[in-house]
């Protein structure tokens, strides 16, 4: 017994105790975002409830709490997914366990339509129409017929994504590029109080009318097109058998979740997984995937080092090579220091305040002024965004660079100035190279800390739902004033701002999950690139 | 101090040189020259000033903040203090081995191609590799090394090391060479080897050793000065020093009944 409070094995048992904590702290968040993630992969069975007062209901059963009623007896509270928003107004229903009649699962195979508005359809399948003919089916039908159906609503839908899309979207913005020469010139004529070019201004008018001609052309065959998809369609009833049709081309995907096998399961699970990766936001980001939210978070990572990096690293080669030790390089070394301390919103603001409006908005005024009163760089956008992060993690990378080349033995640096070197020469090809895990640990801490932030980013160019990406294939390619969609912004969004929580719930835990995922991945690229440079280093590669 | 009578080329010459380490003096007054392709030893007791007044001829003192000089050091008749002299020339005329080898974290080539680059000797790169060849040839270290140039050189054994920072140092052509207790924390086998490479070396270059190993300091050199608390005690040669010096303070030293 006297041995435990001996020292060392005290402080051996702090320790080992306190890494205990940390390793079930972090399982446990783990192990909470994949349970709750499930429930959205794993396709629950749909259930037949017949209520007190003989109404049924379909649904999948979501949860069971326990609850006191009114008598002050416990009973369980059941929240049952039952879909079909359009028709109750509502997806999910909660059911008193004591005014249920009758509970079980439902086995006249009920289907469950993903659609791409209104959320879930749950009831039956009863037929389809396909362009004249209606066929009902008397049992459950061959996947044949389907996917034929499938197949054909699915090329006319490419054919209206070829117009929306592409056609249009040409259209729109050759339209927006000449009204944008009409602003210039208004502006222009404004500014000097003269008349302008009328004869220029008169050309490109009628170039916007001729084009507008076109786009409602397009417009009249996309409706043509949709009328005729609506002759695609899945006759369906619901429980109370009233029926309903579903054009194919408004359903995203169909399974019957009660006579799933296991490898179908497995199956189902997988391309939702993908789905969910790979697909953009549906439904007020309840449904569909978090692409543009990963892609978002992803650049914006990679943008905050490609500027914190080199910054820091200048940074801390001045103070630590070249500043000397007066009062005032200590001053700002305290500065720096503490600045990693300061809260992120502050930096927000400071972000909001400095880089918009300071910064874009002398952009906007000088580059942009046509475009006035709405701004194109005086308003959040990934690249402020990212400043602001960098100016937040700058500290992070300052500091470990720092040690790294304080670590850095004096006799190093005299053998280099010794052999006749420059300064410059032995900052940058003795110095440098020797401190470079010691960026790439600033960098690893950078990411850590700026990945997950998510405060500065609310004002500074976030979006709950972004047009864009930005970064595509229309030129400049980079499209950096653009606004865009992050990980942790989205769990606030969906999670807490959603008019329809209980339908976010699956998808919040799946974008925590996911969000740990990602910054862990990061993490490990760039602890990755470490060692591989501290293998060089020490085989004097570098 | 005694004077004895110059019959050499002095290459490197102090006049009333003194060195002060936040106003503290290390130095005080040296008058001293280094004949021309020769080997000087320093010796005197620790902290006498030995490694101050060799960091003052390559101007390294310069690195330390709060330090102040008086005198003036000349090298081939100018002085090396002068508005004119580039420190980087200076440095590349006068190499240094210091006490504990400190290669740089670079393979063993680029440990030695690095003064070749910076120096701008040469930047092709076949040149660069006979020079790193030669380099290593002399000092004895290509036998060893050949298969291997890529290596890490914080891998070699601490004679190994040795050996490379003087390779590193003799691969830009040094005139002089100043070494600072070059074998002060090596084993007698690879001390030898040190030795070998100076003796194969002293025709070419003007050397400067401080060691501590008076049998060293009597093998090696030429001349010698005995330096006590910043003075210049005694100089003269070798073989005068150690059998028949002037001062008694230096006999006291040399028969090892002082410091
Ligand atoms: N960087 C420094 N700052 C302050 N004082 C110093 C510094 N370097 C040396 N000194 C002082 O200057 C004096 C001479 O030091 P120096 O290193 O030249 O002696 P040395 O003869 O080389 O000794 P050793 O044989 O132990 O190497 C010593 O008193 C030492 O304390
Ligand atoms: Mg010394």
């Amino acid at each position: 017994m006297k041995n435990l409070f001996d020292t060392s094995t005290f402080f051996i048992w702090t320790a080992g105790i306190a890494l205990g904590v940390i390793l079930v702290i972090f399982s446990g968040i783990i192990y909470i975002s994949t349970v709750g993630a499930t429930d959205y992969f794993v396709p629950g069975k749909i259930n037949r409830i017949q209520i007190l007062g003989d109404s049924m209901i379909l649904g999948q059963i979501i949860s069971v709490q326990n609850v006191t009623d009114e008598f002050g007896g416990i009973d369980e509270s059941i929240l049952v997914k039952v879909g079909n928003r359009e028709i109750y107004g509502y997806d999910f229903v909660r059911l008193e366990k004591s005014k249920i009649k009758k509970n079980n699962i439902d086995k006249n195979h009920p289907i469950i339509i993903e659609r791409m508005q209104n959320g879930n359809f749950i009831g039956y399948l009863n037929g389809i129409v396909k362009n004249t003919d209606t066929i009902y089916f008397y049992s459950k039908p061959d996947k044949e017929v389907l996917l034929d159906l499938f197949d054909i609503s699915n090329s006319i839908k490419s054919d209206i994504r070829v117009y929306e899309v592409e056609k249009i979207g040409n259209l729109n913005s050759k339209i927006d590029n000449i009204r944008r020469k009409i602003n210039k010139l208004d502006y222009q004529s404004r500014r000097d109080n003269k008349a302008g070019k009328n004869e220029l201004r008169q050309q490109l008018e009628e170039q916007i009318q001729s084009l507008e001609s076109k786009y409602s052309e397009y417009m009249e065959l996309i409706d043509e097109l949709y009328q005729k998809s609506n002759s695609f369609a899945l006759l369906v009833s619901d429980i109370s058998g009233n029926n309903h049709i579903i054009p194919a081309i408004n359903i995203h995907s169909y399974y019957y979740p009660n006579d799933l096998g296991i490898i179908p399961k497995i199956k189902l699970i997988s391309k939702k997984l993908w789905e969910f990766v790979v697909l953009e936001p549906r439904e007020s980001n309840t449904e569909g995937g978090i692409f543009p939210a990963i892609f978002g978070t992803v650049m914006m990572v990679i943008l905050m080092s490609i500027i914190a990096v080199p910054i820091g690293v200048v940074t801390a080669l001045f103070l630590n090579e070249y500043a000397g030790n007066g009062w005032w390089v200590k001053i700002i070394r305290i500065t720096v220091y503490n600045l990693a301390g300061v809260p992120s919103i502050v930096f927000g603001i400071f972000g909001l305040g400095f880089f918009i409006y300071g910064v874009g908005g002398t952009i906007d005024s000088i580059f942009y002024p046509e475009y006035s009163p709405a701004p194109v760089w005086g308003t959040g956008g990934i690249l402020w965004a990212s400043l602001t992060l960098a100016l937040l993690t700058v500290p992070v990378v300052i500091v470990s660079t720092e040690e790294a080349l304080s670590s850095i033995p004096t006799e190093i640096r005299e053998a280099s100035i010794a052999l006749g070197a420059t300064k410059l020469q032995m900052v940058s090809k003795i110095l440098l190279p020797a401190s470079t895990p010691g960026i790439m640990t600033g960098l690893i801490l950078a990411i850590a800390r700026g990945a997950g932030e998510v405060a500065p980013l609310m004002i500074t160019g976030v979006v709950k739902l972004a047009p864009d990406l930005p970064l595509d294939s229309t030129f400049p390619f980079f499209h950096l004033e653009r606004k865009f969609m992050h990980l942790g912004f989205h769990i606030y969004d969906v999670g807490f701002q959603s008019p329809n929580v209980e339908a976010g719930f699956p998808m919040l835990f799946m974008t925590t999950l996911l969000l740990i995922i990602i910054v862990v991945m990061l993490n490990m690229i760039a602890i990755h690139i470490r060692s591989k440079l501290r293998q060089k280093i020490s085989q004097g590669l570098l | 101090m005694k004077k004895s009578n110059k019959t050499f080329v002095e290459k490197i010459k102090s006049e009333d040189y003194s060195f002060y380490y936040n106003g503290k003096p290390a130095l005080k007054n040296i008058n001293i020259s280094f004949p021309d392709k020769m080997v000087t030893s320093i010796v005197g007791p620790s902290g006498c000033g030995k490694t101050t007044l060799l960091r003052s001829i390559n101007r390294l003192n310069d690195l330390i903040p709060k330090t102040t000089f008086s005198g003036d050091i000349f090298l081939d008749g100018i002085s090396i203090f002068d508005k004119g002299v580039s420190t980087v020339l200076l440095r590349r005329k006068v190499g240094m081995i210091f006490q504990k080898s400190n290669p740089f974290p670079k393979s063993i080539f680029d440990n030695i191609a690095f003064g070749i680059k910076v120096n701008n000797i040469t930047n092709d790169k076949h040149r660069i590799e006979f020079e790193v060849e030669q380099a290593l040839k002399i000092s004895g270290l290509w036998s060893e090394v050949k298969d291997n140039l890529s290596a890490p050189a914080m891998g070699l054994s601490g004679g190994q090391q040795q050996r490379l920072c003087l390779a590193r140092a003799l691969a830009v052509k040094p005139e002089i060479l100043l070494l600072d207790e070059p074998a002060g924390a090596l084993d007698p086998a690879s001390t030898s080897k040190i030795e070998e490479l100076i003796h194969t070396i002293k025709k070419t270059i003007t050397i400067v050793i401080v060691t501590h190993n008076l049998q060293q300091a009597a093998r090696l050199s030429d001349y010698t000065a005995f330096i006590l608390n910043g003075e210049l005690v005694e100089f003269d040669k070798t073989t005068k020093i150690f059998t028949n010096p002037s001062v008694k303070q230096t006999e006291d030293y040399v028969t090892g009944r002082f410091g």
